[in-house]
């Protein structure tokens, strides 16, 4: 079996069985890289230099019975996480010339677990985007659909492990940016709980609801992944000090007695019918394994969106200033003065999606609007909140579908904003509440992959990510490569 | 049209964003489905709701008033479009 088919799971087994050495498999997926990504575009910058130099370190630890979780695993990172001495544009002009002076926290914990960085991976610009599209370095493709989106925002990263061109990412989520390209990718996207993975030195775009999480192949992958980059960090003020259990360890929980609530609307008239299938045929899978299906209600889903494109927008607008043209950026050449210097480094530096959002939360944000909609918004989403705590008291999980259709073409959705923002219908609940949520493959419609959409309480990532593994252990769906990237 | 170009040039001047001639009309025509889809809000029973501040209640933690951090100008400055003598260098302000 090539390097490149074989999971992270697999890849630590070989490494610690001495099959090959970090610096062959890093050699073997950067030549990858390098051969499929002017197809595919799902890198921002390829750190080749630094790759080779850190599995020669992570073989020289190994060599002397050291090394942390992923000792010489290679992974990539969405180009939001701030990677010291290596360019960090989040997908922007505006950024496209910064060089960050210091790691995220979950760029650090990662290299001291010894992973091996290859890449920063593309993304829509900001993280504002659904497909991918508002890329400054142009639009990801699909790896199972050259002229389909990948999903956004974190497309660069869910193609690049689609595309067998890394085994794992990073990525972010702040209203289904990690469980969309997932599912249209037939990868494994887990958002954790709001507050369990640090934000420090990722670049925010809505602080009440970005949380980081990882792409990969399998559940396993993300318990390996999630397990070094979970726990609390005195540098994120929203950190939340909270034990982190062994996820790898809690992936051979039983399904027996598992109950699973399905929400009526999550399989309405806005869901692809064949998509719509795969995802009953995946919950049939899960009773045959002893769960449980009880209906749940959840009365104010159709607010979800709106209130997302409130909030988000509001947090954004906010954030977003910093951007000055002043300490750090693109700035406009020959300002007439200090007005003229922000306003037009602003306008150059972002892209139509980022200042459409900008401007949005600063509306709803500006005086005379602000109760009718920030705190009309706010209110809202504690009735979402609370839908799904009482929803809780009865379930132990939520499974649904994690997208209305299957992988949509480029182009077909960059008219109309509200069309690409109802993309994210069923991920969005999950940020509000600041749950944790996954997507995992679970079928194939037309020759484009499908996503299971699974949500828990606070704080039950172990439970999540034993679902999908169980799942995974009867299922082999999560295993499927696209033809041309096998 | 919820937003009227004027309401939008306000906007632009609020968030410091110049927009350039030829987006101008689509900024307008997006903005305003955007806040016309944003609307259906209101029709939310939200009365005697209280807003939500944080996902999991948590109120912000604070830190010891102690300095963590050293002082590292040159190299923050590294990213800055233009600096002198460790200053950021803007178009003048004050006659």
């Amino acid at each position: 079996m090539d390097l490149h088919a074989k999971t992270l799971t697999e890849l630590k087994a070989g490494l610690e069985a001495g099959d090959f050495s970090s610096l062959e498999l890093t050699e073997a997926l950067l030549g990858r890289i390098e051969a499929n990504d002017e197809t595919l575009n799902a890198f921002i910058t390829v750190m080749r230099d630094q790759a080779l130099a850190a599995a020669r370190r992570a073989d020289e630890a190994r060599a002397k019975g050291n090394g942390g979780a992923l000792n010489g695993l290679p992974i990539v990172h969405k180009d939001i996480f701030c990677t010291q001495g290596i360019k960090t544009t989040c997908g922007s002009k505006m950024l496209d010339n910064f060089v960050s002076p210091y790691d995220a926290t979950v760029v650090e914990r990662l290299d001291a677990a010894g992973a091996v960085v290859l890449g920063k991976t593309n993304m829509d610009e900001f993280a504002m985007g659904s497909s991918n599209e508002t890329s400054y370095f142009g639009p990801v493709k699909n790896p199972w659909d050259l002229a389909r989106s990948p999903g956004g925002s974190s497309g660069g990263s869910a193609a690049a492990v689609a595309a067998r061109l890394s085994p794992a990412a990073t990525a972010t989520d702040t209203g289904g940016s990690i469980r969309q390209p997932a599912a249209l990718t037939n990868t494994v996207g887990f958002k954790p709980t709001y507050g369990r993975v640090s934000r420090y030195g990722m670049i925010a775009f809505a602080s009440s609801l970005d949380q980081a999480g990882t792409i990969t192949r399998s559940a396993a992958d993300a318990a390996l992944m999630l397990g070094v980059m979970a726990g609390f960090d005195e540098r994120d003020s929203t950190s939340i000090d909270h034990a982190v259990p062994d996820y790898v360890a809690g992936l051979e929980g039983s399904l027996q007695g598992l109950r699973i609530g399905i929400v009526r609307q999550h399989f309405d008239a806005g869901l692809d019918e064949k998509t719509g299938a795969a995802v009953r045929e995946a919950l049939s899978v899960l009773e045959s394994k002893g769960a449980s299906l009880t209906e749940v209600d959840l009365p104010n889903l159709d607010y979800c969106v709106p209130t997302y494109y409130v909030v988000a927008p509001a947090e954004c607008s906010s954030n977003l200033s910093r951007f000055d043209g002043v300490r750090f950026g693109h700035r406009a050449e020959d300002p007439e003065d200090l007005l003229d210097l922000y306003c037009r480094s602003r306008g150059e530096g972002f892209g139509a999606e980022v200042k459409r959002r900008i401007m949005t939360g600063t509306y709803v944000l500006s005086a005379g609007y602000y109760d009718a909609y920030y705190l009309q918004a706010q209110k809202v989403r504690q009735l979402i909140s609370d839908d799904f705590r009482k929803a809780f008291e009865d379930v132990d999980v939520i499974a649904g579908p994690t997208t209305p259709t299957p992988a949509f073409k480029l182009g077909d959705k960059t008219d109309d904003p509200i069309t690409m923002y109802l993309n994210d219908i069923y991920t969005i609940g999950a940020n509000l509440a600041g749950l944790p949520a996954m997507s995992a493959p679970c079928g194939m419609v037309d020759g484009l992959p499908v996503g299971l959409h699974l949500v828990g309480p606070h704080w039950s990532e172990d439970r999540l990510l034993a679902v999908a593994h169980q799942y995974q252990q009867d299922t082999d769906w999560h295993t499927l490569a696209p033809e041309d990237f096998q | 049209m919820s937003l009227d170009k004027d309401q939008v040039t306000h906007i632009a001047m609020l968030a410091r964003l110049r927009l350039a001639d030829d987006e101008f009309a689509e900024t307008v025509d997006k903005l305003s489905r955007i806040v016309d889809f944003v609307d259906q809000l209101s029709a939310a029973p939200t009365e005697d709701v209280v807003p939500m501040a944080h996902p999991l209640n948590q109120s912000q933690r604070l830190r010891a008033d102690a300095v963590t951090e050293p002082n590292d100008r040159d190299r923050m400055q590294e990213n800055a479009p233009a600096v002198s003598e460790g200053l950021y260098l803007v178009p003048k302000v004050i006659e």
